[in-house]
């Protein structure tokens, strides 16, 4: 390990662990000074690219610090995610919440610079587990039970990979975390590819994503929006480039997403929807593995994490606000929340890829792939998705919170404001970076994994190509739009199954198995029970009459001998006692030497 | 000012409606002098507004996809999974 080298992580894991014990006026400059440190701690990692925190562990060399053009990039985004989150959560009394929100970036940064899939896994589960925390310090009705579904889910994923490398380990002796062959896949990479996936929320493994990040508190939602699936694309990225089977997936979580977002009546579960299908862009990027390919998933996901971020800010700004995340019970604020109207706006029309914001110059990069690489079908999917996107969070978001008929009552729109400073603040953070990264590129682009290769988004071609589309979806929208108005309904998903699934154990260990246990403890009273006590009284008195009897008997017998034979030899004559003592020893003498 | 300047269009529904759609032809008119001849497909080249029509039916089809999929019964009650 050289001197040089602070783990990232390792300043978000200390803070962490002092920060119940910072207090008072300490509290809001120690919780903006950890993140920014972790920052600093990036940036300067960037510019010393190598390998770095190598350690040996019993048979095994384990590789912490591994800074290379893909790392530098994804670690970068999640270091200034920390802060921006942290500023945005600054308000949030209770530390809890921050300890289990740094302890998760911790995870992700220790998983983006892990070198071996031990290390990649130690980091991998950290995430895991601190994230449900931020899900389970929710008070409302539901996070409990969908903290435990997510961890359930988690869990199972963190299994699988762990199966799979531990049998790639077993099959090649090698633990390092690098490229897995195209060619010639085994089980093994199967396995490490799900349980990645599962954390990319890839389907048919996606169904935690909406579920958990509506339940969890406002500002962890800003930090799960972020982490979880942007590192598991890090992952992909290393390690599953060119499997054709991602860009298959990938296209259909991009549409997947969209039309459960075009469904959902909650703010939060939309924009969960949204980011399955979003993540879906970078998975077919992955999956497409060409230069440009990787440059496009790494800069979507460096301008996703912002824009959605900013999403999830607004939206948080509104549950705060008014304590309600459904748009059936919201509508018409932009009267008291102008200020989140803005950023809700340049979040959404980022995502809808606007030029000039950071949408466009992502998105496009990973649709232009699969244009050069002659894979139409996909180029032409994902581009009825950024129609989709535009649809979703571009039209019907801002229509259904700020524009449309107000559906609050009359208590909720009392209640609306825009938020406190630090919200503000994070929101203005976030959104200045939406329009930097769009207007100017060299900004992200000289970032990215092979910044060798030129993109170039500003043509004419293409900004006529969007704003055709963008231009007619907006009037497909205004056509349409009674089809997709709020309605209080819930989307049924593959959770179902493990929901329903879950129910029904509940049902079979209520009914028939608690049914079974009844009866057996009856029958038991009745048969075993009984019989038991019948059995113990015949022992007892068996005990007491056949077994002390013979032993008092034998006792008495004895007592009664010795009596006799005390009256008979012992008569108080000294003379008479030696003469039969020594009689007796003299025979025992005598039969022993003859004998 | 923000709530104002929304005020101001809601009370001129009409106009910005109107306007909206001036946009959108304008936006189409200057489609057709685009060059086009780094187009990645035939269709790009040879159908004037192509993205345009590609927007607008591939926002028709999503709609009507998802109004179809709600109906088939995926939509439910909210608490559903509570009884």
């Amino acid at each position: 390990m050289t001197s040089s080298f602070f783990h990232p992580a390792l300043i978000m894991i200390i803070g962490a662990i002092l920060l119940p014990l910072v207090r008072g006026p300490f509290r809001k400059p120690f919780l903006f000074l950890i993140p920014a440190l972790t920052l600093l701690n990036v940036v300067y990692l960037s510019f010393n690219p190598g390998t770095y925190g190598v350690v040996q562990f019993m048979d095994w060399q384990l590789t912490f610090g591994r800074v290379d053009s893909l790392s530098m990039v994804f670690a970068f985004i999640m270091a200034l995610m920390a802060v921006i989150g942290t500023i945005y959560g600054m308000h949030v009394e209770d530390e809890w919440q921050h300890v289990a929100a740094w302890f998760y970036v911790a995870g992700s940064l220790g998983v983006i610079y892990s070198g071996d899939y031990l290390v990649l896994f130690l980091f991998w589960e950290m995430m895991a587990f601190a994230s449900t925390f931020l899900i389970w310090f929710n008070q409302e009705e539901g996070s409990t039970a969908a903290g435990f579904r997510y961890i359930l889910v988690h869990t199972f994923g963190g299994v699988v990979l762990l199966l799979g490398f531990v049998l790639r380990y077993q099959a090649t002796g090698d633990l390092s975390f690098s490229q897995m062959d195209v060619d010639n896949p085994q089980l093994y990479t199967w396995l490490i590819m799900i349980g990645l996936m599962l954390n990319a929320a890839v389907p048919p493994l996606h169904s935690w994503l909406p579920d958990a990040y509506s339940k969890a508190t406002i500002a962890g939602s800003v930090f799960m929006c972020a982490f979880t699936t942007k590192t598991a694309v890090y992952t992909l990225a290393r390690s599953c480039a060119g499997f054709d089977v991602l860009i298959v997936l990938g296209v259909i979580m991009t549409i997947y997403g969209i039309i459960y977002a075009l469904m959902e009546n909650d703010v939060r579960r939309l924009l969960g929807w949204e980011i399955v299908s979003q993540v879906g862009y970078m998975v077919a990027g992955v999956g497409i593995g060409t230069a440009l390919a990787i440059n496009g998933t790494a800069a979507h996901a460096f301008a996703h994490i912002l824009y959605k971020g900013l999403l999830f800010m607004a939206a948080g700004a509104v549950i705060h606000a008014t304590g309600k995340s459904k748009f059936t019970e919201l509508g018409g604020l932009y009267k008291k929340m102008p200020v989140t109207l803005i950023f809700l706006l340049i979040g959404s029309l980022s995502v809808s890829a606007f030029p000039f914001l950071s949408g466009f110059v992502s998105k496009s990069i990973i649709i232009s792939a699969a244009f050069e690489s002659h894979i139409l079908w996909a180029a032409f999917l994902l581009t009825v998705v950024s129609a989709g996107t535009f649809l979703v969070a571009g039209l019907r978001l801002p229509w259904l919170l700020f524009f449309g008929e107000s559906r609050c009552s009359e208590e909720t729109m009392e209640k609306a404001c825009d938020p406190p400073w630090n919200m503000q603040l994070a929101m203005t953070i976030a959104g200045f970076l939406c329009i930097l990264i769009g207007s100017y590129t060299p900004f992200l682009y000289n970032m990215l994994p092979n910044p060798e290769l030129v993109y170039h988004p500003y043509t004419s071609y293409h900004l006529s190509e969007t704003l055709q589309i963008l231009a007619l979806t907006g009037l497909g929208f205004f056509w349409l739009r009674k089809y997709i108005q709020a309605r209080d309904t819930i989307s049924l998903d593959l959770d179902w199954f493990y929901r329903k699934g879950g129910q029904g154990f509940l049902w079979l260990s209520k009914n028939p198995l608690q049914w079974f246990d009844t009866a057996w403890g009856k029958a038991y009273r009745v048969v075993g029970l009984s019989s038991l006590m019948t059995t113990s009284k015949f022992w007892s008195w068996f005990d007491w009459h056949a077994i002390d009897g013979i032993v008092d008997g034998i006792a008495r017998c004895v007592l009664a001998m010795g009596r006799r034979i005390s009256l008979v030899l012992q008569r108080g004559q000294i003379q008479q006692t030696i003469y039969y003592t020594l009689s007796f020893a003299a025979v025992l003498l005598i039969s022993y030497v003859w004998f | 000012m923000i709530i104002n300047l929304i005020n101001y269009l809601r009370d001129r529904w009409q106009t910005v409606t109107y306007c909206g759609y001036g946009l959108i032809a304008l936006i189409l008119v200057w489609s057709l002098t685009v060059d086009t001849s780094h187009a990645h497909t035939w269709a790009e080249m040879k159908i004037p507004g192509f993205w345009g029509l590609f927007g607008l039916g591939s926002c028709t089809v999503i709609i009507l996809i998802a109004k179809w999929f709600g109906g088939s019964g995926i939509q439910t009650r909210e608490d559903y999974y509570d009884k």
